[in-house]
């Protein structure tokens, strides 16, 4: 390439200096246009900053089924379409313009990508947040630019436990409830457990399930014992070396949180060797690749869905019409990702309406809209949702488990012996962190 | 370096500096990330010059970042300069370390050996459940010599500290590069046997190299911990690394400033191509590498100096 003449060679370095100063002039004339180019209506829009995983690992199980349940509320909330206690247009009458970010790439283009939602965007809102790591490393940033965040699907507790926050909420119960709800529903199938193993994934998500998972085994089942604990890297995708502890643990009972790609070759190849005849496997995330593994599930693993979400949501008009305007649109089923956007968007409805309410019903200011959040009760698509705990930011609802069953004639995945239990029975109190309760023995839960 | 040019360099700088105020805030955050990302391009420039590529930076990298992070945290040290001081010295204490098995080694096996290393500190944090594992710990708010600038003022004062930060390396490492020690880089990668010959020595060369690019790595982790106020693992994955070496590609290693330049061009690209194209935003940044690699083979800075004509350039070798 050094092979050409001088001026061919200054040509290709002008142009691409050109090329190059051109980007970063384009940009700041490009985003004003874009925002320009909807037209006024007579109330402001809202503008609300959606983030999820768009792509990557994460984006299939999570990210898009998330997305696609932001798209069709939206769709839905602005037409006004959405049965009661939802029935009024957008958001105390603004319609939402949503503006959609991916979630994948570092911790520091989050934060970067968040302030530019609220700095250079503008946007009112914001809803997303898959990874807890990402959901740590923005609160700080929502409290100090006062940027109202509805965190709709990261698990961890740390978020509230660690320093009161005043403009981040979630709707979504913590990841705590999953593992209590699973110890309770193991108990209640096999009440004279002696040893249960655990194989979770090596970060924060699998060590946080399988830690609170125990804790909660102990309070409930103090003769049980654990039997093999194991911890293989995320994304390991091979797991024979597991397979192979545990079918010589053989404990009547296997923790795991697994998902995605991990929890797909976890069922298939421990299927494959017999684990599930001598174990019941326990899929605290499973709801996720139910309907992609089917029969491939061995009848009676126990599969969780992070609240009483999909098929273990009950019967009323409102999960109903969801389900269904859901599957008319995306040819499948909602997912608890789905659900859980779904609840977080409706919940900062909740909010911003009883903050319009209160103002005679003009458009409420955002710490209008944040002191009306803090506390609230609204109804989910599957559950009552109760901002109860965090200084009235973090919701609690109750949770369901239950039993695999293929259907052989329908050829349908199906969930039975379904155990709904309250808020009270698998959620912390407002007073303690989820692991001071769980280590005190859960004092006060209320499970009837 | 003359006079003039450090001149020039400090009323560029000061200018930015004067500008912040009637910056966009969202831009000046943007800038100070981009300069974190410069100042361990900057070091990368050091090894590249020699031949030296590491695909393990992250190393240094994440050092810094979790000494602001667990200084804060443990020992209550809020000062934005002590801080960025104690994560500039061990990464170079871990570099100086590590350095005896790492300066021995070139090219690929140079490159791998890095990488292997940051990837065993990846493994640590990921393990580690008190550091938060892959969830990783928030960084409290630094201070600034007693004052405590919060809202704006804060993103104003950790965009003076990266300037100045910037400056610094300029200056540091443009020295370094015209020194003997910096100009035998380019014999090192021709013909190491050569500068044996001349008495010095190869490995204790590389050695020194090494801990100066991981104490500029150092200094960028501590500035992007202090403006992400957050630290994860994946500051010490291989992603990581990796970025910081499509940064250099794109600055290439002619000039100090490129580095800079580069990391910025880099991050607005990013930012620009997240907001136009949401679910397919990668397809832009690999196109940019491309056009790079076709059109400016020797990187950015290769547009910012006069060259002089060489053989090369006149195909004839």
């Amino acid at each position: 390439m050094h092979r050409m003449n001088e001026s061919a060679w200054l040509v290709r370095k002008l142009s691409a200096a050109v090329l190059f100063a051109a980007l970063p002039i384009a940009m700041p004339i490009a985003m004003p246009i874009a925002a320009v180019a909807q037209t006024a209506p007579a109330v402001p829009p809202v503008k609300l900053g959606l983030v999820t995983f768009l792509t990557g690992p994460a984006a299939g199980p999570f990210g898009i089924p998330g997305r696609n349940s932001a798209e069709i509320m939206i769709e839905m909330l602005n037409a006004g379409k959405v049965p009661a206690p939802y029935a009024t247009a957008g958001l105390a009458g603004a319609p939402i313009v949503p503006k959609f970010v991916d979630e994948a790439g570092s911790t520091a283009n989050q934060v970067t990508e968040f302030r530019n939602l609220v700095q250079r965007d503008g946007v009112n809102a914001i809803v997303g947040y898959v990874s807890s790591g990402n959901c740590l490393a923005v609160a700080p940033v929502a409290e100090e630019l006062k940027a109202l965040t509805v965190f709709f699907d990261c698990g961890t507790p740390r978020i509230f436990e660690e320093k009161p926050l005043k403009y981040v909420f979630r709707a979504t119960p913590h990841a705590t409830m999953d593992n209590v709800g699973a110890a309770r529903y193991v108990l209640k199938k096999f009440p004279e457990l002696a040893s249960f193993s655990g194989i979770n994934q090596n970060y924060a998500w699998g060590q946080d399930s399988w830690r609170d998972f125990v804790a909660a085994m102990k309070a409930l089942a103090p003769k049980a014992t654990v039997d093999k604990e194991l911890l293989p890297k995320l994304f390991a995708g091979e797991f024979g070396a597991e397979i192979s502890a545990l079918l010589t643990a053989n404990s009547k009972v296997v923790h795991s949180s697994f998902w995605n790609g991990d929890l797909e070759s976890f069922i298939v190849q421990n299927g494959a060797r017999g684990l599930p005849a001598r174990s019941t496997m326990v899929y605290t995330a499973g709801e996720t690749a139910m309907f992609r593994l089917g029969a491939k599930i061995p009848d009676g693993t126990i599969i969780g869905a992070r609240g009483p979400h999909g098929v273990m949501a009950p019967d009323t008009p409102l999960n109903k019409w969801f389900r269904q305007v859901y599957e008319d649109r995306f040819a499948t089923a909602p997912t608890y990702p789905a659900y859980h956007m779904a609840q977080s968007i409706l919940g900062l409805k909740s909010a911003w309406e009883k903050a319009a309410a209160a103002k005679g019903g003009q458009q409420p200011a955002i710490d209008d809209v944040v002191k009306a959040f803090e506390g609230i009760e609204f109804e989910g698509p599957s559950a009552k949702i109760r901002m109860a705990i965090g200084n009235g930011h973090q919701g609690i609802a109750d949770i369901a488990y239950g039993s695999f069953r293929f259907n052989k004639a329908e050829g349908k995945a199906e969930i039975v012996d379904i155990v709904r239990y309250p808020a009270e029975c698998v959620n912390p109190p407002a007073n303690m962190t989820s692991t001071a309760w769980l280590e005190a023995g859960m004092p006060g839960a209320k499970c009837n | 370096m003359t006079g003039l040019r450090i001149f020039l360099g400090a009323a560029i700088l000061g200018g930015l500096g004067a500008a912040a105020p009637f910056t966009p805030l969202w831009l000046i955050s943007l800038v100070t990330l981009a300069m974190s990302t410069g100042l361990v391009v900057c070091g990368l420039i050091i090894l590249w010059r020699g031949g030296l590529v590491p695909f393990g930076q992250a190393l240094f990298f994440a050092t810094g970042a979790y000494t602001v992070a667990l200084a804060g945290r443990w020992f209550g040290v809020t000062d934005a300069f002590l801080l960025t001081a104690l994560a500039v010295i061990m990464a170079a204490l871990v570099a100086f370390v590590v350095g005896f098995l790492l300066a021995q080694y070139r090219e690929i096996f140079f490159a791998m050996l890095s990488l292997a290393l940051s990837m065993i500190l990846y493994g640590v944090l990921v393990k580690s459940e008190t550091l938060g594992s892959t969830d990783g710990i928030n960084v409290a708010q630094a201070s600034f010599l007693g004052m405590k600038p919060r809202g704006p003022g804060y993103t104003f004062a950790l965009f003076w500290l990266a300037l100045g930060m910037v400056f610094s390396a300029w200056l540091g490492v443009s020295a370094y590069l015209g020194s003997v020690a910096g100009q035998l880089a380019g014999a090192i990668r021709d013909n190491e046997i050569r500068v044996e010959y001349l008495g010095i020595s190869v490995t204790r060369l590389v050695h020194l190299k090494l801990t100066i690019s991981a104490a500029l790595a150092g200094a960028g982790g501590a500035l992007a911990a202090l403006s992400i106020s957050h630290v994860d693992p994946q500051m010490a994955y291989w992603t990581t690394s990796g970025g910081f070496v499509f940064v250099t590609i794109l600055a290439g290693a002619a000039s100090v400033p490129a580095a800079f330049l580069g990391a910025l061009l880099f991050e607005i690209v990013r930012t620009i191509a997240v907001a136009l194209l949401p679910g397919g935003w990668q397809l832009i940044l690999g196109s940019v590498l491309l056009l790079t690699i076709l059109f400016v083979p020797e990187g950015l800075g290769s547009l910012m100096i006069r060259k002089r004509p060489t053989i090369s350039d006149k195909g004839v070798a």
